[in-house]
């Protein structure tokens, strides 16, 4: 089976995707000649053509609201956001447009239109270059969101985003990019939204993380098992809307102990809303209090790499943050 | 050829048969009583909320009905009364609407009244932030094209909307990319009560086109069939690849904003009574019994037969259930 990184396996999986499926076309900003910022779409140009690789004009909120009515058109669009930090103006036309439309009419309308974009901090990339905007949209019914941590379930999590009736926002971490690589079948397969990976199996205790923090909570979990015997089982929900809450209070409810570790704010984030399902269903199963580790209050991450290093939790923190649930 | 003569074929140099004449009257007068119903029955404590569209009727019915029913899109806004009846939704439709009942096309009831949208009839569903339908006509209409599709694409607005980013970001892609889609901004000279001079620096919307690279026309919103005229020039042009057009047409509106507002706060009663001169309804009337399509019998026909079809439609809707009270919890999603 090939080895790939994130990155590379998105641009092979939209361009396999296009392949196969006319109604695919794919626009944003650079998405053309230049083959999007971090390559995502490179050569889609020359192979499939500027009528289905549609370098817009500078404005998120058309992408969006453009990427809406091509699919009230029977098209499937794929609409970039260049960076997560600038989907703000389009957080109208997501919020208000893509995500209600099937209410709002009653289900006479439905909106199928994928909206990738890049998130994530630890790249240097200052305050609007490593946000998190995950629970931004989480809130919103109507929206699913998944954030895929490796190359194998980008690719799935990929086409079944595609072909999903509803709008997917499909977040992916800039610092996995080249950093992280996996084996991806070449077969089309579909990593059903809304379904949680166990990428480690353990007893002592369950920690949920997605992106970049997976991988951080992987590696301080293979250190804990080598150091100190502590077998973590690590989930990784791959959605956060909907969410896997049968595997996830499965999980827990198996190791008695959840910590959960979030890049985003801790304040009202993803880890809120998991700590709070944990403490109304398994009140009675748990044998600590859930730990929930997130960056501080602050917009992001600041440039200046010190400053950097002081928001993002590190393996080390959450290895120690591991050691001390597992002896409470 | 007399003037009189002259006059008798605008509706014909148009394409436009007496029949399709009539009809086109028959929308406008059917729309006028529809509205002054539901503002009857909102007095009446009956119907909640009413977003009146008295005084748009020419612009709405004359823009609309250069469409094609059945496989062109309607992309309208709240004030769209008669352009959703071009489109095919009856009184009874919209009186669902107004009293929220489970049967309601639109959205069986789950938005407020004025919200159109139906699959079926190619009516877009829309929201209630300002301009955000504006780039769905505009991506719509670019699937049409991409898909080699005969439809055209038709979006109203107020000028209210076109100082929204949105507005200018669908004109702007539209532009780029020659699509099949008419803006129609009906100009009722005021945004609630923001009048157009605070929106806007220039004189009228229509001049804007330009700056997206392609014709905007300004017509008078009273006339019926200059509406239609200038509507259809530029679905044609669409149809044939030429690309966008904007249209600007000049209308007021004779109602508050909605059954909410007050226009007393912001707009003298002598300005409304001058508008009301202008009535689009009397006019197009004026134009058909001048030509002899139509005379005082056969109004009164038309009338009595519109004026029973609300009658029945009021009773029907008094009469249909809610819905359920567990559809609220339903179609967030799709359901298999
Ligand atoms: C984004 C947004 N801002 C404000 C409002 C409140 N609002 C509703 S209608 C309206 C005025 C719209 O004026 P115009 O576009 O000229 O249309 P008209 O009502 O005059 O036909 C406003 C401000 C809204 N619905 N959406």
């Amino acid at each position: 089976m090939p080895v790939k990184n994130l990155i590379n396996t998105i641009h092979d999986t939209m361009w396999d995707l296009m392949a196969n499926d006319e109604r695919v076309v794919v626009l944003g900003e650079d998405v053309g000649q230049r083959g999007g910022v971090f390559l995502a779409t490179k050569g889609f140009l020359d192979k499939f053509g500027e009528e289905r690789v549609i370098d817009t004009p500078l404005a998120e909120c058309s992408i969006v609201g453009h990427g809406i009515g091509m699919a009230l058109g029977g098209l499937l669009p794929i609409c970039e956001i260049q960076f997560a930090d600038f989907i703000h103006p389009a957080f109208n036309q997501i919020v208000q447009e893509a995500a209600r439309l099937r209410y709002r009419s009653n289900g006479d309308f439905g909106c199928p239109i994928v909206i990738r974009a890049p998130y994530g901090a630890g790249v240097h990339g200052g305050l609007y270059h490593s946000q998190s905007v995950e629970a931004l949209f989480a809130h919103v019914p109507g929206l699913k969101i998944v954030l895929p941590s490796t190359p194998y379930d980008a690719k799935g999590l990929l086409r079944a985003a595609l072909y999903d009736p509803d709008p997917v926002l499909y977040f992916e971490h800039k610092k996995c990019y080249r950093g992280v690589t996996g084996e991806v079948p070449d077969e089309d397969y579909e990593v059903p939204i809304g379904t949680a990976a166990v990428k480690r199996e353990g007893d002592v205790l369950t920690v949920i993380a997605y992106g970049l923090m997976l991988h951080h909570c992987m590696d301080a979990a293979d250190r804990l098992a080598a150091e100190e015997s502590i077998n973590v089982e690590v989930i990784d929900p791959r959605s956060v809307a909907p969410m896997d809450w049968e595997c996830l209070l499965g999980s827990v409810a198996k190791t008695s102990k959840a910590m959960i570790v979030i890049e985003d704010n801790r304040t009202l984030g993803v880890g809120a809303e998991i700590s709070a399902r944990i403490g109304e269903e398994l009140f009675y199963d748990l044998d600590a209090p859930v730990v929930r580790i997130g960056g501080p209050d602050i917009p992001a991450t600041p440039y200046c790499k010190v400053l950097e290093d002081f928001f993002l939790p590190t393996p080390g923190q959450i290895y120690d943050a591991m050691l001390e649930l597992a002896r409470y | 050829m007399s003037r009189a003569e002259q006059t008798r074929m605008r509706h014909e140099a148009l394409g436009l048969t007496n029949a399709q004449a009539l009809e086109m009257h028959r929308f406008m007068l059917a729309a006028r009583m529809l509205d002054e119903r539901s503002w009857a029955l909102n007095r009446q404590g009956k119907a909640p909320f009413v977003v009146s569209s008295a005084g748009h009727e020419a612009c709405q019915v004359g823009t609309a009905y250069s469409l094609m029913r059945g496989s062109d899109y309607f992309v309208p806004y709240y004030r769209d009364l008669a352009v959703v009846m071009v489109a095919g939704l009856t009184a009874r439709d919209v009186l669902l609407g107004v009293y929220a009942r489970a049967e309601d096309p639109c959205n069986g009831g789950r938005q407020m009244p004025s919200h159109w949208g139906c699959h079926r009839l190619g009516i877009i569903s829309g929201s209630s932030p300002i301009a955000t339908q504006i780039p769905h006509a505009a991506g719509l209409a670019y699937a049409i094209k991409y898909r080699r599709e005969a439809g055209v694409v038709m979006c109203w607005f107020g000028e209210g909307a076109t100082s929204e980013g949105d507005w200018h970001e669908a004109l702007n892609f539209a532009g780029i990319h020659r699509l099949p889609v008419v803006f129609v901004c009906e100009n009722n000279k005021y945004a609630i009560s923001v009048p157009q001079s605070k929106q806007m620096a220039v004189a009228t919307v229509a001049e804007r086109a330009t700056a997206y690279g392609f014709e905007g026309h300004h017509v008078d919103g009273n006339d019926v069939l200059a509406c239609y005229e200038a509507a259809k020039t530029a679905v044609d042009k669409a149809r044939n690849g030429g690309g966008p057009t904007l249209i600007e047409c000049t209308t007021y509106r004779y109602a508050p904003h909605t059954s909410d507002d007050d226009d007393r706060t912001y707009r003298t009663r002598e300005e409304v009574k001058e508008a009301r001169r202008h009535d689009p309804v009397h006019r197009f009337q004026a134009y058909l019994k001048q030509h002899n399509l139509i005379d005082s019998a056969e109004l009164e026909r038309v009338t009595e037969a519109i004026k029973a079809d609300l009658a029945e439609a009021v009773e029907y809707v008094e009469q249909a259930p809610y819905p359920a009270v567990d559809d609220a919890l339903r179609h967030v999603f799709y359901e298999r």
